[in-house]
């Protein structure tokens, strides 16, 4: 195999921003990103969903391109435009043709240096997250399971426990002070990090950076806030009720290490073991030779988040949706069988070699994905963010996968015996509501 | 110090000139047994993605069953004369690879994608699957029951209850009136009948592969004509099916789910296939309407007035026909509220040009957005699926955004008046009646199904 060398460059404003350009000639398109080291986890208490209504707030007007210009700017450039809000992360971007480089940073530092909103655009963007809501969770199957259901069962510490999508009363209880506030603590320059991946001339590119976000003040950032949970003693059980579904669903959520850990690798390629597809060990066991289940899925963060971009406590989660006819106790011990098989012969070496190549092969993808073809390269802007803002370390994009490659059967069967316990995990199901006759 | 704040408001920075937009070269090669290979180099990472396309979908089969296309992609996968199910899996992860089995209205397609220093061992497998697919009964009840068990959740989730009942009222008894199959459908198939359709479809002669990737492609030629040279076969001649009749009329059609708390929207009607001489100035009349964010529906119902969060409208080209499907997610109180401003836009954009400003935006956006395919090599992959499964222009990629920019107001108003059929379109609300309330009478006759598409 030989080593990734996708060239990457760097450079720190001196208000603190980082730029990280990483130039590749394939396409005349550009994507541009803006992540802002502030997510979810930490919205204040009393604002649940704070973080993902203030990322809506960021597309409804800043100084010099007011409500819907910015959008009006990146469609009529030929580009299309999004963002999200994550654990750790509050992303915004761009792809657009490469003529287009200098508007699209003009229109982030735009927003970057102050955001102008009034009482009109909060009022219409708690209704329309309110329908966001309603529609990927309180209005379909299985809506938020398990990204929203876990982690009140799992964690204890508010910032990692509470809704993260946010109880309507809190999204009522918003106002534009809180939402000035937020922009002002945590959307400085020297909270983010700047990225050009794609058809870009570096120095170029370092300059246009300088001339729009160079003159935006940097911020004094408020201390670290403690994430941390208090260590697990015993399993957490929780359950909920599933008001549309047909099948009983369960999901198991171990607590992960720290990023960048031995375990870490480690728990990523029993992850890619268990969790790998239809070849995966839950799959293979429960859905393809047992039968009790109908479907299973799972991974580090699934599904909201992937193993590179979380910066505190977080889940390795498996979800089964399993037949009527098999109770969860049953099915929860056809899963126990594999968990058991794996922390007692651990993987043969052909599996690990299997498990590594299929790894590495996910990995290209992401980088060059892509969200469905219409965000080039996102992957690879996604993990260069994360890489800089929680690492420091960009180029690690390069070298990370060595890490993978290296873990030893036996160092995988360890983090099965330390990781896949009782004590360490959580479950909870989520059973349909008995309906009456129609 | 002059801050930028104190400043006059600023000029937002012109774009840069246009980059060449450049094509890559194809290689295009119809094979001995008919298989038809489209080849393009992407370096873009040590991978390669492909599709071996059949030209026979779930509309051929709806007259053996209904949604016979899909089960048997379902089951190919799980065996062959050569490999179980398990050592299927095994030898995919083995390459680094994912593979894909699916079908939809109008053909069955094996999607794979793998590390190019695998690419031999994966097109043998795909070979194997498209030869020698045994469908063994044990995989195929598996795979049968797994099927059941999703069309009952599928039927409690709005989008896909509304989209099914839109193709049920536009469609009527064109074989594309079929969404799914219903649950006795599927209960009722034979592994025989999969196996027929396999042996009589998944053949080499107009079939297409099209693979993308980090590869030099006379090699990769070699390997693709070495691997498939010992398949033959043609498929059966594709049936006519009588033309759907076009709706006179607007009508509701709710579908009844108890206890939603929010109620999908969707107005549709009868429209164009991609080979349709309007199909670029609808796309562009779409765009305005409702397909691009910056749209007018968007910036109306959500933007303005927070009915909604996503949305969209967009022109689904099928082989024979196409449809119109304007689609949001409301709350409940404002059903007859977003219907009214989703006609309010379709009469707009039929009756009054659409201004110079607008319309350059507009070009600009699709002739940009369809750059950004270029990126990455499924992307790249799906642009030439489209182009060659439905047998469009040779040149149809290079003058794409040549043809968008040449596209005026006047373009835009006869498409939107031919095909946007404001006065004969059909409503289609799924929410829990008691909740929907009188909103849906306003709008037409009011015909009310259950989830399983019985009239209540």
């Amino acid at each position: 195999m030989t080593a990734l060398q996708i060239p990457i460059e760097e450079t720190k404003l001196d208000n603190g921003l980082r730029v990280v350009i990483s130039p590749d000639r394939a396409a005349p398109v550009v994507t541009v990103g803006v992540y802002y080291n502030i997510g979810f986890r930490l919205e204040p208490r009393g604002r649940s969903g704070f973080a993902h209504l203030f990322e809506h707030m960021m597309f409804q007007g800043s100084e010099n391109a007011g409500k819907m210009e910015h959008i009006k700017l990146v469609n009529s450039s030929g580009g299309v435009l999004n963002g999200s809000t994550h654990y750790d992360v509050t992303n915004y971007f761009q792809a657009v043709p490469s003529n287009a480089l200098a508007r699209m940073l003009w229109l982030e530092a735009d927003r970057m240096r102050a955001l102008k909103v009034d009482e009109e655009n909060l009022r219409n963007q708690r209704d329309v997250v309110k329908e966001e809501v309603r529609v990927n969770v309180m209005n379909r199957p299985y809506g938020g399971f398990p990204w929203l259901d876990l982690p009140p069962v799992a964690f204890q510490n508010w910032a990692n426990a509470h809704n993260f999508y946010g109880d309507f009363a809190d999204l009522d209880a918003a106002t534009l002070d809180d939402v000035q506030t937020f922009f002002k603590t945590y959307y400085a320059p020297n909270n983010a990090v700047l990225l050009i991946v794609g058809e870009v001339d570096p120095p170029e590119g370092f300059r246009l950076a300088q001339q729009y976000f160079g003159d935006i003040p940097s911020n004094s950032l408020p201390a670290q806030a403690d994430v941390s949970e208090p260590p697990q003693k015993e399993e957490r059980r929780g359950a909920v009720e599933e008001p549309f579904g047909t099948l009983p669903a369960i999901a198991v959520g171990y607590q992960a290490p720290a990023r960048r850990t031995p375990d870490w690798f480690a728990l990523a390629m029993l992850d890619q073991a268990l969790h790998g597809g239809r070849a995966g060990r839950i799959h293979r066991r429960l859905v393809l030779e047992k039968q009790v289940a109908v479907d299973t899925e799972g991974g580090i963060q699934y599904p909201v988040g992937n193993l590179f971009d979380y910066n505190g406590p977080t889940l390795m989660v498996t979800r089964i949706l399993h037949k009527p006819e098999y109770s969860a106790e049953k099915t929860l011990e056809t899963y126990d069988e594999v968990i058991g098989e794996v922390q007692e012969q651990g993987v043969s070496e052909d599996e690990l070699e299997q498990v590594k190549v299929k790894f590495r092969s996910d990995y290209f993808s992401m980088l060059e994905g892509g969200m469905g073809g219409y965000m080039p390269r996102y992957g690879l802007m996604h993990l260069l963010a994360c890489f800089a803002l929680f690492d420091g370390e960009p180029g690690l994009v390069n070298t990370i996968l060595d890490g993978f490659q290296k873990v030893t059967r036996a160092r995988l069967q360890t983090a099965a015996q330390k990781f896949l316990v009782p004590s360490n995990r959580s479950i909870v199901l989520r059973q349909p509501v008995q309906k009456g006759t129609a | 110090m002059a801050t930028r704040a104190q400043a006059a408001k600023e000029k937002v920075p012109a774009l840069a000139t246009e980059r060449e937009l450049r094509w890559p070269q194809r290689i295009r090669r119809r094979l001995p047994n008919g298989l038809e290979v489209v080849l393009v180099e992407s370096h873009t990472i040590p991978k390669f993605n492909a599709q071996l396309i059949f030209r026979s979908g779930n509309a051929l089969a709806s007259r053996e069953a209904p949604g016979l296309a899909e089960m048997t992609a379902n089951v190919v996968r799980t065996g062959t004369a050569s490999r179980s199910s398990r050592q299927i899996e095994e030898d995919l992860r083995t390459m680094g690879a994912n593979l894909a089995c699916s079908a939809g209205a109008d053909s069955s397609a094996i999607s794979f994608s793998g590390l190019t220093e695998f690419a031999g061992g994966l097109l043998a497998l795909v070979a194997d699957l498209a030869q020698g697919a045994t469908f063994p009964a044990d995989e195929f009840e598996r795979e049968r029951r797994q099927r059941i068990e999703e069309l009952r959740i599928e039927r409690t989730t709005p989008g896909f209850l509304a989209g099914e009942r839109l193709r049920q009222v536009l469609f009527g008894a064109h074989p594309y009136s079929i969404a799914a199959p219903t649950e006795v459908q599927v209960e009722s198939y034979r592994r025989e009948q999969l196996v027929e359709f396999h042996r009589q479809n998944y053949v080499p002669d107009r079939a297409l592969l099209i693979a993308v990737g980090d590869f030099a492609s006379e090699n990769m030629l070699q390997q693709i004509e070495k691997t498939f040279a010992q398949w033959a076969g043609s498929p059966p001649a594709r049936p006519e099916f009588p033309a759907p009749t076009k709706a006179t009329g607007r009508r509701v059609h709710l579908v009844h789910l108890p206890g939603t708390v929010q109620t999908q929207v969707l107005v549709g009607n009868l429209a164009i296939t991609r080979r349709h001489p309007d199909w670029l100035p609808l796309t562009l009349a779409n765009s305005i309407y409702g397909g691009a964010f910056n749209s007018r529906l968007v910036m109306n119902i959500r933007e303005q007035k927070g009915y909604t969060y996503s949305p969209r409208s967009t022109v689904y080209p099928l082989r024979e026909h196409g449809y119109l499907n304007i689609h949001a997610a409301v709350r409940n109180t404002v059903v007859a509220a977003t219907l009214t401003e989703m006609f309010y836009e379709l009469d707009r954009i039929r009756s009054v040009p659409v201004g110079e400003q607008e319309l350059d935006d507009a070009r600009s956006y699709l002739s940009g957005v369809f750059s950004l395919g270029l990126g990455t090599q499924d992307a790249l992959a799906g642009q030439l699926a489209t182009v060659y499964l439905n047998e469009l222009p040779e040149d149809y990629l290079e003058t794409y955004r040549q043809k968008v920019r040449a596209l005026t107001a006047e373009d835009v108003l006869t498409a939107a008046r031919k095909h946007f059929d404001s006065a004969n379109a059909q409503i289609v609300i799924v929410g829990d009646r008691e909740q929907v309330g009188e909103q849906a009478a306003l709008f037409g006759p009011v015909e009310t199904y259950d989830q399983q598409g019985n009239r209540l």
